[in-house]
């Protein structure tokens, strides 16, 4: 097999042990065959890691470097400088899940971001700690239940909000910086082939449902993921030095209930009235997103009625020879 | 060269002169001179190599671990809390047997927080899986930051310089620097063959299970005791290229017909010697033996180093707190293990920043001289009078 023919290369192949719908292995599936075989992928510790590399077997086609949990973005920052005015073109890729970015991450990230290494930071977002059995992350959305959040009668799930990751990267001023969803491939690859045609820190920001730990119908996944950008809770959006450069408008906004209903970690909104006040708070929550990226009335590429037609194999995103930019 | 230099200058030197192309530092006090010398260096064109200013010490262990992974020669440099924070990535380099040199500039660990000298960082590390060699000057620092990256490179395991903060770092001393020609004959340019590369694309660091978890870290130990040999001939070849030595794995000074010998780490050798010669002057039959490499630990050296001695001092300058002295424990277990019945004092002294003068030294002498069994656990050094009143020892 020729590596380098890129309609040969699964940078993550089959094999792997993740569950079934698992979204982060769809999406580390996309991004890697996406980046194709001249690159150098660094992982920090989570399920990725685990499901990929399981006792002496890799399902990764490209180097794959695992350290531990925090330092994947160091580790990186190492592997960038060291590749430095040598021969080659590879390029660095560093992949985390959410508590591998929003948490225990974050620190390597700022310093990986503010030293202006030569990398591309994907983080698979599903929302909590999936590997050890579902825990709350900073990344958990405000009422989800979690094990380490759950309801209660004194509770009413996560208490706290979904930390703003991609604010938080794009105030470092850094070339780019962008969410995509695994229900929205051509946007997801025309971001990833856009981050990968500039140079210095670049940031991806994945939203990868977990059946397991949002306790929805493995078949699910990909509808899930897209009502979670139809309401507005996950926008569709891109910052270039910390400006925002695009955004998907929604083809029509659906409210949040549509994509809680889903899911089992929401469930107990829809028992009694604490709940429906946590419904009105998440609408809210939508709303805010809506109105700070203008998801109903920005002038964009794409909204996601088309993003959505391509995806079934119409207009929209692949290569321009193949007719997207008409 | 012979150049009267501070410890910190002379270490930088010497890294200099081993050209490592990655650099990432956090800056502790007392390890912070050397890597603002390295940093005017490759701000002076003088070493071509990437300084990577982490914002922690636990990334500038990850940054040096990737550089090695891809390929390059990597340094870092810590002390004390710093090291601290770095554990998790020593103990995932060591694992992953990336050859990652770095300079320990030895201080006391909080708290109560205290800048100065002792060797409670790295000896706390001692389990991590690295070559730790001790230094007892300027010179043998020098000399051993060169040879640490060819056992490194040799034993695909990394090394740990452990250099005394301040006594060291901070003193002028003149100190030899090899010329670069000799040092590039004798360290040729890494060739790491697991390095990552998108040719032969490898998974490094994947996972594993009760299976087969045994057996990698049985390798490892097994490398690690096999690395004795390499650091022994990287001692003689250095010393055949360069005129120098230092010992290998120990160091022994006037052991022959010594009854009573102190085993010690670090800079206070100096002073030991001194000490060994005043008191070999009024007779007595005193010997020192500096233990230059506490992994692997030279368990047979020191066996057979002490085969003469009727009675043995270990003064050391960490405490495993609740149990007593770190190296005194392991000396009277590899003689256990030799079937010899030597008994071992146990000093814990110089915690601190405290100095162990050669008075110190001579009362540790003078009390590891009864007949019959040494006790159990340690004694302390030079405890304040005031403080033994009131909270007095056995």
């Amino acid at each position: 097999m020729d590596r380098r023919d890129p309609f040969r290369l699964n940078a993550l192949t089959s094999g792997h042990r993740a569950c079934s719908g698992c979204g982060q292995a769809m999406a580390a599936r996309m991004v890697g065959d996406l980046i194709g075989p001249d690159a150098i992928f660094v992982n920090a510790t989570g399920c990725l890691q685990v499901f990929t590399t399981h006792n002496a077997q890799s399902a990764w086609q490209v180097p794959w470097l695992h350290s531990v949990f925090a330092n994947a973005a160091a580790v990186a920052s190492g592997v960038e400088a060291a590749r430095r005015g040598l021969p080659g073109s590879e390029r660095v890729v560093v992949q985390a899940g959410d508590g591998g970015t929003f948490d225990i991450g974050l620190q390597c990230l700022s310093g990986m971001i503010e030293r202006g290494h030569d990398a591309l930071f994907v983080c698979y977002d599903n929302e909590a700690y999936m590997n050890t059995g579902v825990q709350r992350s900073g990344s958990t959305p405000h009422a989800a239940r979690t094990t380490t959040s759950p309801p209660g009668r004194l509770s009413e799930g996560k208490r706290h909000l979904k930390k703003d990751m991609l604010a938080i990267v794009a105030a470092h001023h850094m070339p780019y910086a962008a969410t995509a969803s695994v229900a929205f491939f051509p946007d997801l690859k025309a971001k990833v082939e856009k981050a990968m045609r500039l140079r210095g820190p670049r940031f991806l920001h994945v939203f990868s449902p977990c059946p397991l730990g949002w306790d929805h119908d493995a078949a699910a996944s990909v509808q899930v993921a897209r009502l979670a950008v139809e309401t507005g809770l996950f926008p569709l959006v891109e910052l270039e030095y910390g400006a925002v450069t695009g955004v998907m408008r929604l083809a029509q906004r659906r409210p949040v209930e549509d994509y809680l209903r889903l899911q089992g970690r929401f469930k107990h909104l829809f028992k009694d009235a604490h709940g429906a006040a946590e419904l009105r708070h998440l609408q809210a929550l939508a709303d805010a997103n809506i109105r700070r990226y203008g998801l109903l009335d920005a002038t964009t590429a794409w909204d996601t009625g088309e993003a959505g037609r391509a995806q079934r194999g119409g207009r929209g995103g692949y290569a321009p020879a193949h007719g997207a930019a008409s | 060269m012979r150049r009267q230099l501070e410890g910190s200058r002379a270490v930088a030197e010497a890294v200099r002169l081993c050209r490592p192309r990655v650099i990432a530092a956090y800056p502790i006090t007392p390890q912070t001179h050397i890597v603002e010398h390295l940093s005017q260096m490759v701000a002076d064109g003088e070493l071509a190599a990437e300084c990577i200013n982490t914002e922690s010490e636990f990334a500038a262990a990850s940054v040096a671990l990737g550089a090695v992974a891809a390929g390059a020669r990597a340094y870092t440099a810590s002390a004390a809390q710093g090291l601290l924070l770095m554990t998790e990535v020593l103990f995932n380099i060591a694992g992953l047997r990336l050859p990652v040199v770095m300079t320990c500039a030895n201080r006391a660990v909080g708290a109560p927080i205290n800048i100065f000298n002792d060797h409670q960082d790295s000896l706390s590390l001692r389990d991590a899986g690295w070559i730790q060699l001790y230094v007892e000057s300027n010179q043998e620092a020098v000399d051993s930051m060169i040879q640490a990256y060819r056992i490194a490179e040799a034993c695909e395991l990394p090394v740990m310089v452990c250099m005394d903060g301040f006594f060291l770092t901070h003193t002028f001393e003149p100190v030899e620097l090899p010329e670069q020609a000799q040092v590039d004959a004798w360290l040729p340019p890494l060739r790491f063959s697991r390095a990552l590369d998108p040719v032969a694309p490898a998974t490094l660091g994947g996972g594993s299970e009760p299976d087969n978890y045994l057996e990698y870290r049985r390798a490892q130990h097994q490398a690690l005791d096999h690395a004795a040999d390499e650091i022994v001939s990287t001692a003689a070849a250095f010393q055949s290229t360069f005129g120098r030595t230092h010992g290998a794995l120990i160091d022994g000074y006037r052991l022959d017909d010594a009854e009573r010998v102190l085993i010690t780490l670090g800079s206070v050798m100096g002073a030991v010697r001194d000490t060994v010669d005043a008191l070999r002057e009024r007779g007595e039959r005193v010997g020192a033996l500096k233990l230059r490499c506490v992994r692997p630990f030279p368990a047979a050296g020191l066996v057979h180093a002490l085969r003469g001695a009727r009675r043995v001092a270990v003064l050391e300058k960490a405490i495993s707190a609740g149990a007593g002295g770190i190296i005194a424990a392991e000396l009277r277990a590899a003689m256990h293990a030799a079937g010899i019945a030597l008994p071992v004092d146990g000093f814990v002294g110089g915690l601190g920043g405290r100095d162990l003068t050669p008075a110190s030294i001579e009362a540790v002498f003078a009390a590891s001289a009864a007949a019959g069994p040494a006790p159990i656990g340690c004694q302390f050094v030079d405890v304040d009078a005031a403080d033994e009143a009131a909270r007095p020892g056995e």
